[in-house]
């Protein structure tokens, strides 16, 4: 019995990682499906396409190339030494050591190659780390990005260095193990790296190697389930809904903003002049609460926009890219998506308080989280959307929220009251009679 | 006055029972402000010239609805989008051609979900076919030795992915085109965008249309260009702020091209 304690101990650990894991994404999934309806049905190869060409294939990072090497570096270690961590999950279940090993030549290039990538990642976390750290780039340190979010960027970075440096630490007492014939540790793999961390362990007995080995072994595995979980509270849980955020992202001209249909419906019986005003609604009619127009909170936004909250990784590049941002203004793009994220957040929590029931806590995103001023000093120039990474679009949400300012609250500017009350009045932004409009031919 | 330019309203081909080519969009910026008319006139000059058969509204035109879009008033645009629609699908047009990139994208991608369905182009485009179709020729080395910039509407380049037209037409100037830093994708807005043309800036430390028109002189231009009425604005004001007018210019592409076709 004792000897099957290690399989069970490694079951029990998966199981309880996995089963955490599983109820964060039940969570994220029920918050992001408080969002409206949007129809993402159409244009299904584009959507693949925009999926396999920004998410898989990082197009977009690598628009900044420093960053986007690094950051290409790092995904691909994470993808492909999980090939790694499914050896590993198998020698646990199993009381195996090195499962693969029988592959012979490509086990050995396999195990080479992670551990080069292991390498490499330690290279891009150490710069990725100094470039928030040392040099503080100008998006790494704007206002929204103090506390949590700071904290959290490092952490990741930590975690990473660790993960891999256990990693190779695994290796190189495996290998020491391996050439000194220790029983279990069959001779396998090709170690590139580790083989430079060796020697530092030599003149340490096989127990203690074997103490090492499976010390790191335990802390590498058990350190993935634990970061697995720290997704759900991080930016991140890019790593995996950037796929499904790239694939329901934008597929039409960034200039297209959506027409909203309630104002569809509404404008077309006001233009129809058979259309009674005072008929009653009959039975087929919505009942109950009429429609809101546009966002006040993230119940008003559609889940795709919800969804992107998530995805956002805080990276900044849309508020370095912003024209608003970049002379003063409180507008950031990003800040608008974390904070659709936290009050996201907020609203699940209240939820999990009350039995799944929402229960108004006197908050809402305008205001309490996003302020007129931020959203009046968008020029809706799109900049925020094309820098993004993952095919999110900060305006959208902006758009949306200017809505219920202006059609729940007539709380836009005066000047964009005056100019929209020329519009109304003689169909020109500006004071000028109609009749006039064609001045111009003769002056 | 200046010489007569041919111009014949939708009314006026309808009560000879034809059609035009295309409906030219005047916009209103196009219609009422000072500056922008003169874009309106140099591109008329330009359509005379290739001998367009096109028609304008005139008064029956009114505001796309495109600005109380952006500034959330979207009832008020589908008000517009709808009225605009009712007339143009009545005259039953076929082609619209505008200088306003706003007005561009908005017939273009938000009035056939209101019912409204035309082959929409900017102006800079259309140019360019009347160039390539050989109705308009450019000759003549009126720019040469001429440093130009364009400035890239946002609604015409990243809203809508429209970047060569206009260059290729300042190219045909024998202009030298010289390229901001951050141009096409990467362009910096004017700052007159959603519906900032209407108010005053957010506090901040600088106005956008100052930052942007710092990226245009870097390149020591003689002109800057661009296709957008707006963008014409917030440049000429931009070169103010500088103390720049005297040494730079700033004119739309259909101007360049008219002057150098000296008309």
């Amino acid at each position: 019995m004792m000897e099957y304690l290690p399989n069970i101990l490694f079951v029990i650990a998966l199981i309880v990682g996995i089963g955490f894991f599983t109820r964060n994404v039940k969570k994220l999934t029920r918050n992001i499906k408080l969002g409206k309806d949007v129809d993402v049905s159409d244009n299904k190869p584009q959507r693949w396409r925009n999926m396999v060409r920004i998410a898989l294939g990082q197009t977009k990072m690598v628009v900044r190339p420093v960053a986007g090497l690094m950051h290409i570096i790092v995904y691909l270690g994470f993808i492909i030494i999980n090939i790694e961590v499914l050896e590993i999950i198998l020698d646990g279940i199993l009381g195996t050591h090195r499962l693969f090993a029988p592959l012979g030549t490509v086990y050995d290039v396999l195990i080479a190659s992670f551990e080069i990538l292991a390498l490499l990642v330690i290279v891009a976390v150490v710069v990725f780390w100094i470039r928030r750290n040392v040099i503080k780039l100008k998006r790494f340190i704007k206002p929204e990005m103090k506390g949590w979010p700071k904290t959290d960027g490092n952490m990741i970075l930590y975690i990473e260095f660790v993960l891999m440096i256990l990693f190779l630490t695994m290796n190189a007492a495996d290998f020491q193990l391996q050439q000194m014939g220790a029983a279990h540790y069959t001779k396998a793999g090709m170690f590139p790296i580790s083989q430079f961390i060796t020697p530092l362990l030599d003149g340490l007995s096989m127990s203690s190697l074997i103490l090492i080995e499976r010390t790191a072994w335990w802390l590498h595995i058990l350190g993935i389930l634990a970061f697995l979980n720290y997704l759900y509270y991080s930016k991140h849980l890019h790593i995996l809904l950037a796929f499904p955020n790239t694939y329901y992202g934008r597929v039409k001209p960034q200039g297209q903003f959506n027409n909203l249909e309630s104002v569809t419906n509404e404008v077309k019986l006001m233009m129809d002049p058979n259309a009674d005003p005072f008929e009653a609604p009959t039975e087929d009619d919505d009942a109950g609460e009429p429609e809101k127009f546009g966002a006040s909170d993230v119940m008003d936004l559609n889940w795709v926009q919800l969804l992107s909250a998530y995805t956002c990784t805080e990276c900044g590049r849309c508020t370095s890219e912003c024209p608003a941002n970049q002379t003063g203004k409180k507008l950031s793009p990003r800040k608008i998506m974390m904070d659709t994220r936290d009050r996201l957040e907020e609203v699940g929590k209240i939820m999990d308080a009350n039995k799944g029931e929402f229960v108004s806590d006197g908050k809402q995103l305008l205001n309490d989280y996003i302020t007129p001023e931020e959203l009046w000093a968008c020029t809706t120039c799109n900049a925020c959307v094309e820098a993004c990474p993952v095919s999110i679009d900060p305006l959208s949400i902006i758009v949306e929220m200017r809505r219920y300012l202006v059609m729940e609250q007539s709380a836009a500017p005066m000047e964009l009251n005056n100019m929209m009350s020329n519009i109304e009045n003689n169909g020109a932004p500006w004071p000028y009679n109609q009749m006039d409009r064609l001045n111009w031919v003769n002056e | 006055m200046s010489e007569q330019l041919k111009v014949k309203t939708m009314q006026e081909f309808m009560a000879e029972g034809k059609q035009p080519e295309i409906l030219f969009w005047v916009g209103s910026a196009g219609s009422y402000d000072d500056r922008a008319k003169k874009i309106t006139r140099a591109f008329v000059k330009l359509l005379n010239k290739a001998e367009v058969d096109f028609a304008v509204l005139g008064t029956e035109e009114s505001s796309t609805g495109d600005l109380a879009k952006r500034a959330g008033n979207e009832f008020l645009f589908q008000m517009q989008a709808m009225m605009n629609i009712e007339l143009l699908n009545g005259y039953e047009i076929k082609r619209i051609v505008t200088c306003d990139p706003h007005s561009f994208n908005t017939l273009k991608n938000e009035y056939p979900g209101l019912g409204g369905n035309y082959d929409v182009v900017h102006h800079t485009q259309y140019l360019k076919e009347l160039i390539d179709q050989g109705r308009l020729t450019v000759k003549g080395e009126g720019y040469k030795g001429k440093r130009i910039t364009f400035h890239d509407p946002c609604y015409l380049g990243r809203a809508n992915s429209v970047y060569e037209a206009p260059r290729e037409l300042l190219s045909k100037t024998n202009a030298e085109l010289v390229e901001m830093k951050r141009h096409k994708k990467t362009a910096l807005c004017c700052g007159a965008g959603g519906a900032q043309m209407f108010k005053e800036p957010e506090k901040g430390d600088m106005d956008i249309n100052v930052m942007r028109t710092k990226d245009a002189l870097e390149t020591q231009p003689n002109i800057i260009a661009t296709g957008c009425p707006y963008c014409n604005t917030m440049m000429t004001d931009g070169i103010k702020a500088h103390e720049k007018e005297d040494s730079v210019t700033v004119l739309d592409v259909a101007e360049v091209l008219a002057n150098s076709l000296n008309l």
